[in-house]
């Protein structure tokens, strides 16, 4: 099994590398950085020196493993747009982001498997239909749609929650959380359940589908000629059974809402990583971009590995060997 | 003890209800082995089904009684249903692996059990689950107690779940196909399980099977089922010895026999197309031009194949699976040669290295008098492409579901550049399907609207359209109903004796493999057990493997079968 | 007739379900009026010509103030609304089918022939596959767009948005058709009728794309019906947030743009009346995707 963690922390590694290739590649090929940085005064010989000192010259490979080892440093270059540190930048807007992100992966989760599990027992049923036809169209709704329609309901209409910012913020070390002050949940809670609301759809019908393909298995027939009661049935065997391929949906669906977090945090006007990112876009800001790319990557994979660990601790199969 | 009457099963469809089963009858009394035998389609499992009250939805009981002892099965509600399942009745199935919960421990599950009908604890019901599969032969047994159902092998696997159906103290066992998925050795010693704990515990038992040999081997009195209806019921030795309904002979004229080599099955006339000779003596006649050339031998010289294995370790080089070891033997011309093995033998990693599909790592293989390339360094336009032509076990997933029977025929014609016009193609496609027994306006029609026996049958056809001088037959019967094998088996004869092909025909199943087979090979765990002329290895077996194979089969006993 | 229904399962499956009816009317009225905008309305909102400031910010056509001109009103540089939703479908859908297609052929293709050879083949496509999965797909179309922002030079920028935008949302749907076609081969190459054309020594071009692939199309078109919807979705997304189309020729995402901005002064139908048109859109063609899943997979019903 160690061999088994050895080869998954080695492919982790080579996607990282690539990630970081595709960013760093974005940083050399596209625009120029001595433009970026100098004004139209700069003289020629100027911008000589400049991409002399700054290394702009030298062979391909190297700038790569310069690059990557500054990175690993820490050392993520200045923005064009506001000449600041990046790694500043975008570390100031990694906990509004994550908290986010995490708040909303726990409510789509918390509400997503038990609806699937539900409309997986009771599959003709008329609440089960009605859920079914809600999520239907709530996958059809692009999730700006979603933060507008609350927006225009329970901050303008009702006034009941704030519609941008994130309200109260305590500083935790380096860590700046709302989730410590009840205005921080109030101003959280919009954003958060447009954006789980979508993979909150997506876990109920994933479970909604396992479920009721394990329910048709041989081992549950074989458990009601034996009498073992229907709720033991249901909820120890067919759930745990349900639930292992769910959770390797996990990782994707925390890729997803870091994704959309971008548009939920553009509606509401959430200071997070993906607000950031975007006004980089418009202004081709380059080294922005890049770091974004990298550290988002850097949050799929190590989601991913985690995952990956959690499937083999839970399913024997993988675990222990046959002895037959 | 358990008696059905009238018992009659719908299902509701868009085209109306379908009638699964009709005015079934059987009684079984405690202690007794009832066996239901019939072939696919017959509605066995649903008998089963209904007395248990398991019912695959939508299908209801429409008419009928069923009773045990003085319960009545029928009009139970859902919670005394759910009560009297496991208590009174249980039920077992034919895949040991998706029987059992892959993600619990064996003694979890039946604890589980055992406690959800009675008031036990912990500790007691442990003991007792140790107790229960120590008495059904599974050593060691509170070591492997806490074991996950992956980590036995088939036949155990098998054992634990009749543990499980035992752990609740039923009156009546349910078996449906219980021996099926498993190899004749363990097979064996299951059947003589059930036998025991029949006759110790006095449970009533229904098994239901295909396999009349299991029938012959078990079964105290048997009930014979076909398209829903019971035909025929008796006490074992009444049923088969002598049979009163002219399907429960047929069935027994079908079932191949162990102790010698019958020339054709005797076949009901209805399955298969009479043939209008004109049509098929067409085909005849161009398959005979190819016999032109002389017949075609294998010959296969210390053939080894070994499989990479799967790393686990980091520091440890993983071990290769090797699936044969040093094969040797020959194929004469135009002879059938049976190759006997259980599943685990290698016999299909052999049919695959011989026709290309994988690597041997060693050894040499030739046809007729040139060499056959290995593997990969067999081109596609090699010849022996098309004088090796394959007959695949399943015939569901044998044709491309998604062409039509022309289309699927042709192929051979043109890829060989046998036939070069494409009216002439379809005009002998259909002299084929008339040759093996189809009509030739199946020519049209799309592989889900035949039976797996006809299915088989179009298979054959386009292998003989290549105009092949060696066939293999990987398990070509297995899949089918005994009296289609039958069909099949005879319809095989019949183009060994007419085109003078060369044949290797594999089979887990000796007593198929007896009644094809000039000579024969063993095959055991990648290596050859025995190898000489058929009747000789059935008469005298060399190997002690071979042996017990032959002991172990059911068989009907010969002072049943009919004359 | 009835009979005739009845032989194709997934014909009678249809006519028993109002839902997935209903979706293929409004499917199929958005389509038509998308495809056929031109013909249905005479304004081209596109053409700056057409329209004036002075028709700007009418409500529709029974509320006080609407005029029959403009049925639905008209947004603040004083286009008809009608045209602009049709106009906008019609661009969305056009990008959303060109995406998918594209989609389809590169991952089908790729996922086929993975399938097929296995290997390292199939290796180096998982893991370029594996990478595009750590960029989900918005991330995915906004890098791609950035990229062209920063190497195409300003003047032709404009006039390859649609193609930009449409390689970009193609480029992050690829993976799941690749992944599916993969797993469908695979299940395939163990199946007795392709080892019988591989031994009988078919060309590999033939056993993927004739044996295998009909056999595969199923999931796949349950994927496409998605996707077109995703697709749909995702130039939506991107042209509210300002990176998709420009303001002159706007899709339904640019208008829902436009229309937030007018959410709090009372013109409500900018931001609305698109949105509805998007959305029913959308939700008709995944009813379509549900149904379909549900008739090809047998086991479900």
């Amino acid at each position: 099994m160690t061999y088994f963690i050895l080869k998954r922390l080695i492919q982790s590694v080579f996607v990282m590398i690539a990630v970081a290739f595709l960013a760093f590649s974005l940083f050399r090929f596209v625009g120029d950085p001595i433009t970026q940085m100098t004004g139209v005064e700069t003289s020629i010989e100027d911008q000589e020196r400049l991409r002399e000192e700054l290394g702009l010259n030298d062979p391909f490979v190297m700038q790569f493993a310069r690059f990557t080892g500054d990175m690993l440093q820490g050392d993520f270059g200045y923005s064009y747009r506001t000449r600041q540190p990046v790694g500043e930048m975008i570390s100031s807007r990694i906990p509004a982001t994550l908290e986010l992100g995490i708040v909303a992966l726990f409510i789509s989760l918390l509400v997503g498997i038990p609806t699937g599990v539900f409309t997986a027992l009771r599959p003709r049923g008329f609440a089960t239909q009605t859920i079914l036809m809600t999520t239907l169209v709530g996958v059809s709704i692009p999730t700006f749609v979603i933060g507008i329609i609350f927006i225009f309901l329970f901050g303008v209409q009702l006034g009941w929650l704030p519609t941008f910012g994130r309200g109260g913020t305590v500083q935790i070390g380096g860590w700046e959380s709302s989730l410590f002050t009840i205005d921080g949940w109030r101003a959280l809670l919009l954003p958060a359940i447009t954006l789980g609301l979508y993979q909150l759809t997506l876990t109920m019908r994933l479970v909604r589908a396992e479920m009721m393909e394990v329910l048709r298995s041989d081992y549950i027939r074989f458990g009601m000629a034996r009498g073992v009661p229907m709720r033991s049935l249901y909820f120890k065997h067919a759930l745990a059974n349900t639930l292992v391929p769910v959770i390797t949906i996990i990782g994707l669906q925390f890729g997803g809402v870091i994704a959309f977090s971008i548009v939920t945090e553009s509606v509401f006007q959430w200071p997070g990583m993906g607000l950031l990112f975007l006004e980089s876009i418009r202004f081709v800001d380059i080294p922005v971009m890049g770091v974004y790319l990298v550290v988002i990557a850097f949050f799929f994979v190590l989601v991913n590995l985690i995952v990956d660990l959690l499937y083999v601790a839970i399913d024997p199969r993988l675990r222990v060997k046959d002895t037959s | 003890m358990l008696k059905v009457k009238n018992l009659t099963v719908k299902f509701p469809s868009r085209f109306g209800d379908i009638t699964a089963i009709e005015d079934v009858a059987m009684s079984i009394a405690s202690g007794e082995i009832h066996g239901l035998v019939g072939e696919s389609g017959a509605g066995k499992s649903t008998v089963g089904a209904a007395i248990i009250g398991l019912l695959q939805a939508p299908g209801f009981v429409a008419d009928g009684q069923m009773t045990l002892a003085d319960t009545d099965l029928r009009n139970l509600t859902a919670v005394e249903a759910h009560n009297m399942r496991g208590k009174r009745i249980s039920m077992i199935f034919q895949d040991p692996q998706t029987s059992l919960n892959p993600l619990m421990r064996v003694e979890d599950q039946l604890i589980e059990t055992i406690q959800a009908h009675e008031d036990i604890s912990s500790k007691d019901a442990r003991a007792r689950a140790v107790e229960i599969l120590e008495e059904i032969g599974i050593q060691n047994a509170s070591e492997r107690i806490k074991a996950y159902p992956h980590q036995f092998s088939g036949g155990m696997r098998q054992r634990v779940v009749i543990a499980l159906a035992l752990s609740t103290n039923p009156e009546v066992i349910i078996a449906d196909e219980p021996t099926t998925a498993l190899d004749v050795a363990v097979q064996s010693q299951v059947l003589d399980l059930i036998k025991e704990l029949a006759t110790n515990r006095k449970i009533g038992f229904m098994l239901i099977t295909h396999d009349i040999g299991v029938i012959a081997q078990v079964a105290d009195r048997v009930s014979v089922m076909r398209y829903g209806k019971v035909l025929e019921s008796g006490t074992t030795a009444q049923v088969l010895g002598d049979p009163q309904h002219p399907y429960t002979q047929a069935l027994l004229d079908s079932v191949p026999p162990l102790d010698r080599k019958i020339d054709r099955f005797r076949v009901p006339e209805e399955e298969s197309n009479p043939s209008q000779k004109d049509v098929g003596n067409h085909a005849e006649r161009w398959l005979l031009e190819g016999v032109m050339q002389e017949n075609v031998g294998l010959k296969v010289e210390n053939l080894r194949v070994e499989f990479p294995g799967v790393r686990t370790s980091l520091w440890q080089k993983p071990d290769s699976f090797t699936a044969l070891h040093d094969i040797s033997f020959d194929v004469k011309p135009g002879s059938i040669l049976g190759l006997v093995g259980e599943s685990g033998s290698g016999k299909s990693t052999l049919a695959k290295a011989i026709t290309g599909l994988v690597n041997p790592t060693a050894g040499h293989m030739a046809l007729g008098a040139e060499t056959l390339p290995p593997g990969k360094l067999r081109t596609r336009i090699h010849p022996s492409r098309q004088i090796v032509q394959m007959i695949f076990q399943d015939p569901y997933s044998s044709l491309n579901p998604r062409h039509r029977i022309s289309a699927i025929l042709s192929e051979p014609l043109w890829l060989y550049g046998l036939v070069n016009d494409g009216g002439e193609r379809r005009e002998l496609a259909r002299a084929m399907l008339d040759l093996v027994g189809m009509a030739p306006e199946d020519l049209d029609k799309y592989p889900h609207q035949f039976s797996g026996g006809q299915r088989q049958r179009i298979a054959v056809a386009r292998a003989l359209l290549a105009r092949p001088r060696f066939l293999i037959c990987d398990e070509p019967t297995s899949a089918l109903d005994v009296s289609i094998q039958a069909e099949m088996l005879n319809l095989l004869k019949d183009l060994h004796a007419k085109f003078g092909l060369t044949i290797l025909f594999i089979s887990h199943n000796l007593a198929v493999v007896r009644q094809m087979s000039d000579d024969m090979v063993v095959l055991r765990n990648g290596r050859i057990e025995e190898f000489g002329r058929a009747q000789n290895v059935y008469q005298n077996p060399k190997s002690e493997y071979t042996r017990e194979l032959l002991e172990l089969t059911p068989v009907l006993p010969t002072t049943w079968a009919t004359k | 007739m009835i009979a005739f229904i009845k032989r194709y399962e997934g014909l009678w499956l249809f006519t028993r379900s109002p839902a997935a009816i209903i979706a293929a009317i409004v499917a199929l009225l958005s389509i038509m009026g998308a495809a056929f905008a031109p013909l249905i309305v005479s304004v081209n909102p596109y053409d700056l010509a057409s329209f004036s400031l002075m028709d700007g910010l009418l409500p529709p056509m029974w509320e006080e103030f609407g005029i029959s001109k403009f049925p639905l009103g008209t947004d603040d540089q004083g286009r008809d609304m009608v045209s602009s939703i049709l106009y906008g479908a019609r661009l969305s859908l056009i990008i959303g089918l060109s995406a998918m297609t594209i989609a389809t052929v590169l991952g089908v293709g790729l996922g086929l022939a993975a399938g097929y050879y296995g290997g390292r083949f199939d290796m180096i496509v998982m893991r370029i596959a594996d990478i595009q999965l750590a960029l989900p797909a918005i991330l995915t179309s906004l890098l791609i767009d950035g990229i062209a922002r920063g190497i195409l030079p300003s003047e032709i920028q404009q006039d390859l948005r649609v193609a930009v935008l449409t390689l970009a949302i193609a480029l992050s749907l690829w993976v799941n058709f690749a992944r599916t076609a993969r797993a469908s081969t695979f299940v395939q190459m163990q199946k007795e009728y392709v080892q019988a054309a591989i031994i009988m020594g078919q060309r590999p071009i033939r056993v993927m794309f004739v044996h295998i692939l009909p056999n595969i199309l199923g999931p796949l078109l349950v994927i496409m019906t998605v996707d077109l919807a995703s697709a749909i979705l995702l130039e939506a997304t991107l042209s509210f947030l300002g990176i998709g189309l420009p303001a002159d020729s706007p899709s339904l995402g640019t208008l829902i743009r436009i229309g937030m901005q007018f959410m709090l002064s009372g013109e409500w139908w900018i931001l609305w009346i698109p949105t509805l048109f998007l959305v029913a859109l959308v939700v008709s063609i995944n009813i379509l995707g549900d149904f379909l899943r549900d008739v090809f997979n047998p086991r479900l019903r």
